[in-house]
């Protein structure tokens, strides 16, 4: 059967999501502060309250740290818990439960339990939040063997990872940059997931590679039209997991462009574009490149209120160009 | 036997008995002892198998604390679950776990609860309903709190108990899970070991109010104080609990005042405590001492019954030690084996 195919917004798309994972296993239930009544702070859990009941929208007290424990002790005893974060920034509170409980629980018991939570984590800059509300954590999570950590970058996306979360028994983070949840794209009705640990192609192309997350594969898309009239073609892949890595797209991609230019929001030290330049430096990609790796990632520094100075923390769309212009006509 | 029975027959009559002589059968009550045999010895021989060097890392030992692990667990089925401590070998056996499995498991053997993954911090034995012990001080108490919830979403008639120590009652987390759990009416039970102190700092170092206990008032709920070295005092505490979680009025915070024989780690030196107040402890209140002679006094069990116990827990536990000496090891291959749910 054909799913009628509407544009929503990444927002309406993750609601439809959890709307969706609701009805079809009674175990699903949300958490969060404000989600509720209020709709969450972005309004992505909107009215799903007077649909489900706040006994399955739960409305929790400002605790991340024991809101996150609940959520990991209700997955382990059966239910599918989806815990909002109000923002990721958040996260620091509810370290311990995640890296040290939800990670590990099933490791440290050898296997005789999953931990089938899903934690949402709204990130990233650009709403004049400054440096607290601001931060692009995946990076940290991404350090942590037992958790799955995904960015999806369109509302099609945001739909079928969030639904596949819901159905993988570990731990997924999703990263969802709050800039996004505005925009729009194709979204079918219905369910289907798209695979946790597969990046996609976004644009292809014969010079250069750009590998980018969430937010910054649509400035990598903008890069790619403008550096096309002028004779470079640009291949965009979306990583859109960052754990487990899919390091054969990545890898054939470069193999084919010889060029590699890293696009990631978070710090650039030891973030992202880190472990994908390094993933390369030991593939055999490495003796395609023509050139050297690049990372444009954010500024060493917290993000700054003013509305220009937040701007410049983080790469746009004319950093890219520069960044990729260079790195296509340079060589070793 | 039934509880009349012990009652009419093996009891004095008229005798004004402690709550457990009225709860159980005999047998039940020499199962106890018997359980309580078995973490001490299990925890000797753990500590013996580490200075022989046969259990390398470390462990926390909870001997002089059998009753209150015993006490809390008397009124749980097997469905019910726990979240466990660092000392939390006592639980595990007393909720029903086998010893040799927890032995393989400190010998890092594949035969071990965990697979020798975990060690002693982190043993669980979940078909038994022990969801794990933890290494991070009040780490089990939200998730503890979110089993509970899964009980009530469920509809099952499970209650949860959560043990930790005094040193987890000033953790933001113990905090957190008790608003919640109380909010939300929750069955689950908080137990908390206070054995006077967190490694090395006592409570009057570290904890503004004098009991743990009285912080359930700032989350609506019972707070209960029990000697936690005198089995039917902790037992009936836990049973109002259960009681109540179980009828769906919610938590109930049990502080079992209790006492650590041995240090905190293997790494104690035991310099912030004096010889004198470790030595009163273990010979004027030991909870197995206690319990034995109450169960001598009362003519549930004789002298040749408490050796028969001893004999055949000693028999058990080294049984255990020769089970765990000869399971086989994890292989190198499988090293990141259980880090994620394998997909068939």
């Amino acid at each position: 059967m054909d799913q009628a195919v509407r544009e929503l917004s990444y927002a309406q798309a993750i609601q439809e999501a959890m709307a969706i994972a609701m009805e079809t296993d009674e175990r699903v239930f949300l958490m969060g502060e404000d989600i509720g009544v209020y709709g969450g702070a972005f309004q992505v859990t909107g009215d799903l309250v007077e649909r489900f009941g706040a006994d399955r929208v739960i409305d929790t007290p400002i605790s991340e740290l024991g809101g996150a424990g609940v959520a990991v002790g209700a997955a382990v005893t059966g239910l599918r818990p989806i815990f909002e974060f109000q923002f990721s920034d958040f996260a620091t509170l509810a370290m311990e439960q995640i890296v040290n409980q939800a990670a590990k629980m099933r490791y440290m018991l050898g296997g005789a339990v999953s931990v089938p939570v899903v934690m949402r984590f709204p990130a990233g800059s650009g709403t004049g939040a400054a440096a607290q509300h601001s931060q692009s954590l995946e990076a940290w999570l991404g350090h942590v063997p037992g958790l799955k950590v995904i960015q999806p970058s369109t509302p099609y996306d945001a739909k079928g990872m969030l639904l596949a979360a819901v159905a993988d028994p570990d731990p997924v983070m999703i990263f969802e940059h709050k800039l996004l949840y505005k925009t729009k794209g194709p979204v079918p009705e219905g369910y289907y997931t798209v695979p946790i640990g597969k990046a996609a192609i976004r644009r292809e192309g014969r010079d250069l590679t750009i590998v980018a997350t969430s937010i910054m594969v649509h400035k990598a898309l903008d890069a790619a039209k403008t550096l096309e009239a002028e004779g470079i073609d640009v291949e965009v892949v979306d990583l859109r997991t960052i754990r487990p890595m899919d390091k054969e797209t990545v890898i054939e991609s470069v193999k084919k462009t010889s060029r590699l230019l890293c696009v990631y929001e978070g710090v650039k030290t030891l973030g992202v574009g880190a472990e994908v330049s390094a993933m390369i430096a030991e593939s055999e990609a490495f003796d395609f490149l023509d050139a050297p790796i690049v990372r444009l990632g954010g500024a060493e520094t917290p993000i700054p209120y003013n509305p220009e100075l937040e701007k410049a923390t983080v790469p746009q769309v004319p950093d890219i160009l520069a960044a990729a212009r260079s790195l296509a006509t340079g060589s070793r | 036997m039934t509880v009349a029975q012990a009652k009419t027959k093996d009891l004095p009559a008229g005798a004004n008995l402690p709550f457990i002589y009225r709860e159980y059968s005999a047998e039940r009550l020499k199962q106890a002892l018997h359980k309580m045999y078995l973490i001490r010895q299990f925890e000797e021989g753990a500590e013996e198998s580490y200075t022989r060097g046969l259990i390398h890392g470390t462990m926390h030992l909870s001997i002089g604390q059998e009753a209150s692990a015993m006490g809390i667990c008397m009124p749980l089925t097997n469905d019910d679950q726990i979240t466990s401590t660092h000392r939390g070998h006592g639980h595990c056996i007393a909720k029903g776990a086998e010893v040799s499995k927890m032995f393989a498991e400190f010998f890092g053997k594949t035969t071990g609860y965990c697979r020798g993954r975990g060690g002693s911090m982190h043993i669980a034995d979940v078909t038994t309903g022990n969801l794990g012990a933890n290494g991070i001080v009040g780490g089990g108490i939200p998730i503890a709190v979110g089993a509970a919830l899964t009980a009530k979403r469920l509809k099952s008639d499970r209650v949860v108990i959560s043990f930790f120590g005094d040193g987890a009652n000033n953790e933001g987390a113990f905090h957190e899970a008790l608003n919640m759990a109380s909010l939300w009416k929750l069955p689950v039970i908080f137990v908390c070991e206070n054995n006077g102190y967190g490694m090395s700092t006592s409570m009057a170092r570290s904890t503004a109010v004098p009991n743990v206990a009285d912080r359930a008032a700032a989350y609506a709920m019972p707070g209960v104080i029990v000697d936690g070295n005198v089995l039917s005092e902790v037992a009936e505490a836990s049973h109002e609990a259960v009681r109540r979680a179980r009828a769906g009025e919610g938590p109930t915070l049990i502080e079992s005042k209790t006492y650590r024989h041995r240090g905190h780690s293997k790494s104690d030196r035991n310099r912030y405590r004096t010889k004198e107040e470790i030595e009163d402890w273990m010979t004027n209140r030991d909870p197995i001492v206690r319990y034995e002679n109450e169960l001598m006094e009362f003519g549930i069990i004789d002298q040749a019954g408490v050796e028969a116990i001893r004999e055949a827990v000693a028999k058990e536990i080294a049984d255990g030690i020769e089970f765990a000496k000869a399971s086989p090891s994890p292989e190198i291959r499988n090293l990141e084996r259980y880090v994620y749910t394998e997909t068939v």
